[in-house]
């Protein structure tokens, strides 16, 4: 049973101490993790998917319930406490869908059964339906971000939940956050994304490699994130009718001034 | 004198993982020297000797690395005796992967490219099934799924191995190499053997022939239906 996940800082790009020594996550919250392009943000999340032991350029150490974690548990599939949904979206594996899925259920000792309902989630998540015998290097940027993220969903449920700027990948963002934050675990997004930053607990920002602050969402931020919530739903909507052809008219929306 | 051979796949990481592990087993006090075997050309022996550790470079040119690499043992660890070495380590280029330059009490590590697709562990033969350590780099460029089934598939190839993910960019994984390099054993070359025979060379090709047509080989020549003749005298 993971408890928590504690970070504590190593150096920034610059060799320096990084500003925060220490971050404790606990179980059932989510976390944030923003700054500019190239501020550490992925190798934050890195760190932890690897559970780094001070062996990383940044010299960051994870601890588990207070504890190191063995070699075994950093490296096992079958006792690994992380799923990582990374941007590294492009399969360089020569199989179909359906092989590619039964293999990595394997390896996570995941029934192989659950192959069928990591394809039908991932239909519910993009625009384009996947098949079983579908090449997975034809699969389109949404089709395979939304296949990943039904993978890390079903097969590689784990404790501890690394996404890693899903609002990239032109597929319903909000859907896949809750599709991959389950109750009880440990949800880690790095985004650059207010509404999803707002949506978070706490955050961490990111700068030059290293972690600056942890700043907790106050009351006002939750408020304006719900506000912000309705300007998304328009936002996807009218994607959604650019999409498919549609000219639009209108844009009138309930209780938003714009 | 512990024997350490590196083989792998050209690019795979194979020197920036050795250069981590080797700064590390010289920080605990464990003198090496390495010798770096390639085809045409090298420049890792420069940075072997950036680290301060006594290097030598083998260019095979047109032989194989892996052959040239295992009849130049015994002048190796003479080499490495005489700088007062307690581990030599050779690198290997390799060219086709079907040898493995392991010999049964040195110490074998194949470092594979995660980056190569997942196909590829099932393709390389000995020299990652008979190894006793599979490095596995790169795996920070692919998807964590994609990571897990390479690491599956040297796995079944090699059951008994030991996997270490490593990334000889930030070092991390070195370490546990490292460790691996110091708990193993020191090799007496007398009756010292490899662990899995070498390919099958014996043909008109390896003496130069570079025509093509089939009435100008010789030898042990084994046709793609699967039959094998012997042509000539």
């Amino acid at each position: 049973m993971i408890e928590k996940v504690t970070v504590i800082g190593g150096y920034n790009k610059q060799g320096e101490e990084e500003p925060v020594k220490k971050v404790v996550i606990k179980k059932g919250e989510i976390v944030g993790v923003v700054g500019p392009t190239g501020s550490g943000k992925s190798s934050l999340i890195g760190d932890i998917e690897q559970l780094a032991q001070n062996d990383t350029f940044s010299k960051r150490k994870i601890l588990i319930n207070d504890e190191e974690p063995s070699y075994d548990d950093r490296t096992n599939p079958r006792k690994k406490m992380v799923a990582q949904l990374s941007q590294n979206m492009n399969f360089l594996a020569d199989m179909s869908v359906g092989d590619f899925l039964s293999l990595h259920a394997k390896c996570r000792g995941a029934n192989s059964k659950c192959v069928n309902a990591v394809i039908k989630l991932a239909n519910t998540l993009t625009g384009e339906p996947i098949k079983k015998d579908h090449e997975l290097t034809i699969l389109s940027g949404g089709q395979s971000r939304a296949l990943m993220v039904a993978d890390v969903a079903i097969i590689s449920d784990s404790p501890i939940v690394l996404i890693d700027e899903i609002e990239n990948a032109g597929i319903r963002k909000h859907d896949a956050l809750k599709v991959l934050s389950g109750h009880g675990k440990i949800v880690m997004v790095v985004t650059h994304d207010p509404v999803l930053a707002l949506m978070t607990d706490r955050r961490i920002v990111m700068r030059s490699g290293g972690m600056e602050k942890v700043i907790s969402t106050t009351k006002s931020e939750k408020s304006i994130s719900q506000e912000l919530s309705r300007i998304d739903d328009l936002m996807m909507s009218l994607r959604d009718k650019v999409r498919n052809g549609e000219v639009i008219d209108n844009i009138k929306m309930d209780g938003v001034n714009l | 004198m512990r024997m350490i051979i590196v083989a792998g796949t050209p690019g795979s990481g194979k020197t920036a993982v050795l250069i981590h592990a080797l700064k590390n087993l010289k920080e605990r006090g464990l003198k090496s020297s390495v010798v770096k075997i390639d085809c045409l050309y090298t420049d890792d022996g420069k940075k072997f000797e950036k680290i301060g550790i006594p290097t030598k470079v083998g260019l095979s040119m047109d032989m194989c690395p892996d052959h040239f690499a295992i009849y130049n043992i015994e002048d190796m660890i003479e080499w490495a005796e005489e700088n007062n070495s307690e581990c030599l380590v050779v690198e290997t280029a390799g060219l086709c992967h079907r040898c493995a330059p392991y010999t049964v009490n040195s110490l074998g590590v194949c470092v594979i490219d995660a980056t190569s697709g997942p196909n590829t562990p099932l393709k390389v033969g000995p020299f990652l099934s008979t190894a006793d350590i599979a490095v596995i780099t790169k795996g920070d460029m692919i998807s964590q799924a994609e990571r897990e089934i390479f690491r599956e598939r040297v796995l079944e190839v090699n059951p008994k191995c030991k996997v270490i993910d490593a990334n000889g960019l930030s070092g991390q994984g070195c370490i546990e190499l490292a460790e691996e390099i110091y708990k193993s054993e020191e090799v007496s070359l007398e009756e010292e053997k490899l662990r899995h025979s070498a390919p099958l060379a014996v043909c008109t090709l390896c003496v130069g022939e570079t025509k093509v047509n089939k009435k100008h080989h010789r030898g042990i020549l084994r046709k793609i239906d699967g039959f094998q003749t012997y042509q000539g005298e």
